[in-house]
């Protein structure tokens, strides 16, 4: 077995990984990216389209050119890499993590005091949704038609329909309409659109692609290939089968969520949430196990890149802390989702510096009004406009918002409601 | 005789038809499988619970409750020899009323009439111990501890894996329409043209052991297809037993289980539903709810978020709800083996042995040991669970031991081509030999790195590859692009 060491390891060369490593490898670290795929990039490299990092370039870039910015800072920061390398295990030796994994030279033990988890999530599928039917070829998420279309050069059927309106979903039904495809419908069971408004009009309305919201696909239908779907309308959390229509189709793809890959953090003693299928993080972006942090995909999802990359920047920039031993005396608090909220990423604050917190709505509102409150009194309060579950909302907490709390005072909470 | 033909010929590879190869390839004899699909185990014999019966079920009249316990006890020695995935779990029947004891009575007297070793009545205090996450307002049950659950599809390949290194030939793709007899031989036709010629038919064909028979004109009985639908939860799920629990049986089924299978998930089911179509695969949502509602009545933690994936299987059935298996009345050297329902999977080893009786007493062929069998077939190594030194060592004979293909249940691409070098080459087949795909992505990730590497090791374009052979293509035609 080969054994190598390094201050931080980070698992996973996505947009996440990427900007983790060379934020700490800036800082003069030994850093390594392990990636078990033949290049760096992650999920970007099957993203031809454009609408990357509008917000932290200013410009449209598609999701390869998005990725290459980060593999120039990667190699300029002197980042080392290990393409086509599994991770399979992580071991804690108090301070010191053992990352194994496997690549056809063998298996490598990486010594180091760092790891940083950042491998993505993976998407729901037919059995997640759990829709019945038959079990004919044909059925695939997204991404996988993705990948088949834009990297392997294959067509993933001729007529299709899409189950989820998520923005994977509303991309492919645009890429399969330009390769000559035809995409019979979106079905959607919630009562919007869990997409961006963006690939709602560009992905679906300016093809004249019917969108079916409020509906579920009831069953499957074919046998050697799919021939059909049928819809029905959803009701009072059911089916209502009475009002079932059919739409005919040889391909199906499931666009109805991601799920954080987190099996390999489980196995290494850290905790997930309920609510982000993810690790719990401190205001270090750290987990519960000490040394091992998280950011990306596999901490939450995210909706837009720009997000990930501002994210594990700061991961990054908490990990040179960490490594350099200079941990601040001010306090950590823990703050919590209030009403309507779905969740809120980190789940702890900390005194003394300004600090970014992610979070999801658990419905839709036109006004709503952000509250962070200790206790009863209001650190900050901010009106929002046009808030929706599928896309992310952020705030910074600053010092002075936080200034004179301390460690016997209460929770943070954080709620939005209705103006 | 001409050379190319056979003593014998199965028609067939699912568990039955590949149990009885297996052992006519221990003899002295000519003999061959011929399966319509690219693989063997595509039938009824891929879809179902997996359990080896615990020999109560039945009454001591009929034949399937004589072949269940015979079945379950040849277990071990084949699994010494095979390595196929089993493990004797045990049964729990769990009764929840003084209502249900009384049944859980009659099944105990019944097991005991059968024969079957180590069966108990227990009380609630007992089966609590025995099994923590039941519902603790159970009354009491059944304990049958020598009842087991195997990996169907392993288990009818290392059959047919042993059978072919053995001599017998595994005819694919062949699916009989056609058949005459000329007093000696018969000639079987399939429908692509092929012909094989054999001096003894065995009738094999799972659900379409009517037509079968009918080809070759003999008796004329209906097989009714009878269908179960399954959930399959994640090896995360809180909610997997020791024991495959079974709830008291209603009439016709065994009654809706929640089994913990050998290869660390839980699945749920089955429904027991008669219909007229052999080809519906298709599951409900209502049946869905039921199955869900009467799990979690005998075991808690079942949850609906941890489902990875659903199925369903159709349990041929005769009229009179037993086996038939016999030499042919009507027609001439022909055996059927008919109406293999549940216990089908656990009696087939000794479905088997009785058929080759019938071939030897009723038919008289001469049967004779094979000096030169070898009962034992190499195993492949896996790399799921094994230790970094472990992996290391395997990585250093073969170097695609390193790379990981499937993710969730960690399949290496060494494993991916010795199933394809085996002659798995659909996308079902290599998920079935090595569990790829079927972990919780259900081959989101891992599908087109399986397409690539069955184009590699095969040459059959990546637009040609199928699920299941026939017309389940994965993807549409190639437009555009390099591979890389
Ligand atoms: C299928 C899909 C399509 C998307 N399409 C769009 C889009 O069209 N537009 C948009 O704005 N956003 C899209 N996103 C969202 C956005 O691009 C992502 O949020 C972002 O790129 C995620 O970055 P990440 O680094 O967290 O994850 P990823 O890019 O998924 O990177 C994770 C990396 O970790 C590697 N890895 C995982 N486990 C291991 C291990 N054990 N050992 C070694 N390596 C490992 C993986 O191979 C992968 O390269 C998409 C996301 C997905 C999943
Ligand atoms: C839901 C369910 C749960 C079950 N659970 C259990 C259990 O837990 N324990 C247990 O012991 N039993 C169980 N069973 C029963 C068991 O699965 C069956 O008894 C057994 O699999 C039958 O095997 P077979 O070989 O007879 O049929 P099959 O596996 O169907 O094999 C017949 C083969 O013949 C082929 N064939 C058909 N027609 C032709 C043709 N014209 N030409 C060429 N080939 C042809 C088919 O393709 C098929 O491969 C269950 C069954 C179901 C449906």
């Amino acid at each position: 077995m080969i054994k190598k060491t390094y201050d931080a390891i980070i698992i996973g060369g996505g947009a996440a990984g990427l900007s983790a490593a060379w934020n700490v490898a800036k800082a003069g670290f030994s850093t390594a990216i392990i990636e078990r795929e033949n290049c760096l990039g992650g999920i970007l490299n099957q993203c031809i389209h454009t609408g990357f990092g509008l917000h932290r370039f200013g410009k449209e870039l598609s999701g390869p050119e998005y990725a290459e910015m980060d593999i120039d800072l990667v190699a300029a920061n002197k980042v080392d890499s290990f393409i086509n390398t599994t991770v399979f295990e992580i071991r804690s030796n108090g301070i010191l993590k053992s990352v194994f994994a496997s690549s056809a030279e063998g298996v490598t033990e990486f010594e180091t005091r760092a790891v940083i988890l950042s491998m993505g999530c993976r998407e729901r599928n037919r059995g997640n949704l759990g829709i019945p039917g038959t079990r004919p070829s044909g059925i695939m998420t997204a991404g996988l038609a993705q990948r088949l279309l834009n990297i392997e050069g294959y067509l993933p059927g001729r007529k299709a329909v899409i189950i989820g309106s998520g923005d994977i979903g509303l991309i492919m039904a645009r890429r399969l309409t330009w390769s000559g495809a035809i995409v019979m419908g979106v079905i959607e069971i919630l009562p919007y659109p869990s997409g961006l408004a963006r690939n709602i009009a560009q992905c679906l309305d300016d093809f004249e692609i019917p969108l079916y919201l409020g509906h579920t696909v009831s069953a499957i239908n074919g046998k050697e290939r799919v021939e059909s779907v049928d819809v029905s309308p959803f009701k009072d959390g059911v089916p209502s089968l009475s009002g079932t229509f059919k739409i005919d189709c040889d391909t199906v793809l499931i666009s109805a969520g991601l799920i954080p890959e987190n099996e390999l953090s489980v196995k290494a003693g850290v905790k997930l949430s309920n609510a982000t299928g993810g690790p719990y993080v401190d205001s270090s972006m750290m987990t519960n196990v000490p040394g091992i942090f998280a950011c990306g995909n596999v901490l939450h999802v995210h909706d837009l890149v720009d997000y990930v990359s501002e994210e594990s920047e700061n991961c990054g920039s908490a990990v040179v802390s960490y490594l350099s031993s200079d941990e601040c005396s001010c306090t950590q608090g823990n703050i919590s989702a209030g009403s309507n909220i779905k969740y809120i990423v980190p789940s702890k604050y900390r005194t003394g510096i300004p600090q970014k917190f992610y979070m999801r709505s658990l419905m839709p509102f036109e006004n709503a009004m952000l509250t962070v409150k200790c206790a009863d009194k209001i650190l900050f309060e901010r009106k929002l406009k046009y808030v929706r579950p599928p896309e992310m909302q952020s705030f910074t907490l600053t010092p002075e918002m936080t200034d004179g709390l301390n460690e016997n005072s209460p929770e943070i909470n954080v709620s939005l409601t209705e103006v | 005789m001409n050379s190319m033909d056979y003593d014998v010929v199965v028609v067939g590879s699912g568990v039955v038809g590949a149990s009885i190869a297996r052992l006519l390839s221990s003899y002295e004899l000519k003999a061959a499988v011929i399966e319509k699909f690219p693989d063997a185990c595509f039938g009824v014999s891929k879809a179902n619970s997996g359990i080896i019966h615990g020999a109560f079920h039945h009454a001591t009249t009929t034949l399937k409750a004589r072949l269940e316990l015979k079945g379950n006890m040849m277990y071990d020695q084949l699994h010494k020899e095979l390595g196929f995935p089993f493990k004797r779990t045990g049964i729990i029947v769990a009764a929840f009323s003084s209502e249900e004891m009384k049944t859980v009575r009659l099944l105990y007297k019944q097991g005991v009439a059968n024969g079957a070793p180590g069966i108990e009545i227990c009380g609630s205090e007992r089966l609590l111990n025995l099994e923590p996450g039941l519902n603790p307002d159970i009354a009491g049950g059944l304990y049958a501890p020598f009842a087991g659950v195997v990996e169907p599809y392993r288990f009818v390949f290392s059959l047919m894996e042993s059978a072919q290194l053995n001599g017998l030939d595994f005819i694919r793709d062949f699916e009989v329409v056609r058949s005459s007899y000329d007093g000696k031989l018969h000639q079987v036709f399939s429908s692509d043209g092929r012909a094989v010629a054999a001096s003894f038919v065995i009738n094999a064909a799972g659900l379409y052991a009517d037509k079968i028979s009918e080809i070759f004109n003999g008796e004329k009985f209906k097989i009714h297809p009878r269908k179960g639908e399954e959930f399959l939860l994640d090896r995360n799920s809180p909610a997997r037993p020791n024991n495959v629990i079974f709830p008291v049986p209603a009439k016709e089924s065994k009654g809706m289980l929640v089994i913990p299978t050998v290869e660390g998930t839980t699945m749920i089911g089955p429904t027991s539903e008669k219909i007229d179509d052999k080809e519906d695969s298709s599951t409900t949502y209502s049946n869905m709810e039921r199955i869900f509602l009467q799990a979690s009545r005998m075991v808690s933690g079942i949850s609906r978020r941890d489902v990875i994936t659903s199925f369903s299987g159709l349990r041929p059935v005769l009229e009179n709800e037993d086996f038939l298996i016999e030499k042919s009345q009507m027609a001439p050297a022909f055996i059927q083996v008919a109406g293999i329902q549940s216990p089908g999977l656990t009696a087939a080893p000794a479905i088997a042995e009785y058929v080759l009786e019938i071939l030897s007493k009723d038919c008289g062929l001469k049967l004779e040991k094979k000096k030169s069998f070898i009962p034992e077939i190499s195993r492949t190594e896996k790399i799921y669970g094994i230790s970094p030194e472990k992996l290391d060592e395997l990585i250093e004979k073969n170097p695609a031991y390193g790379n990981i293909v499937c993710r969730c249940e960690q399949i290496s691409e060494a494993e991916i081509v010795d199933a394809i070098r085996k002659g798995h080459t659909t996308i079902d087949g290599i998920k079935f030999y090595t569990r790829s795909g079927m972990g919780r992505c259900q081959g989101g990730f891992c599908t087109y790195k399986i397409l690539k590497i069955i184009s590699r090791e095969t040459g059959i374009p990546i637009d040609h590859i199928t699920r299941r052979g026939n017309g389940s293509f994965i993807t549409g035609e190639r437009i555009s692009g390099e591979l890389k």
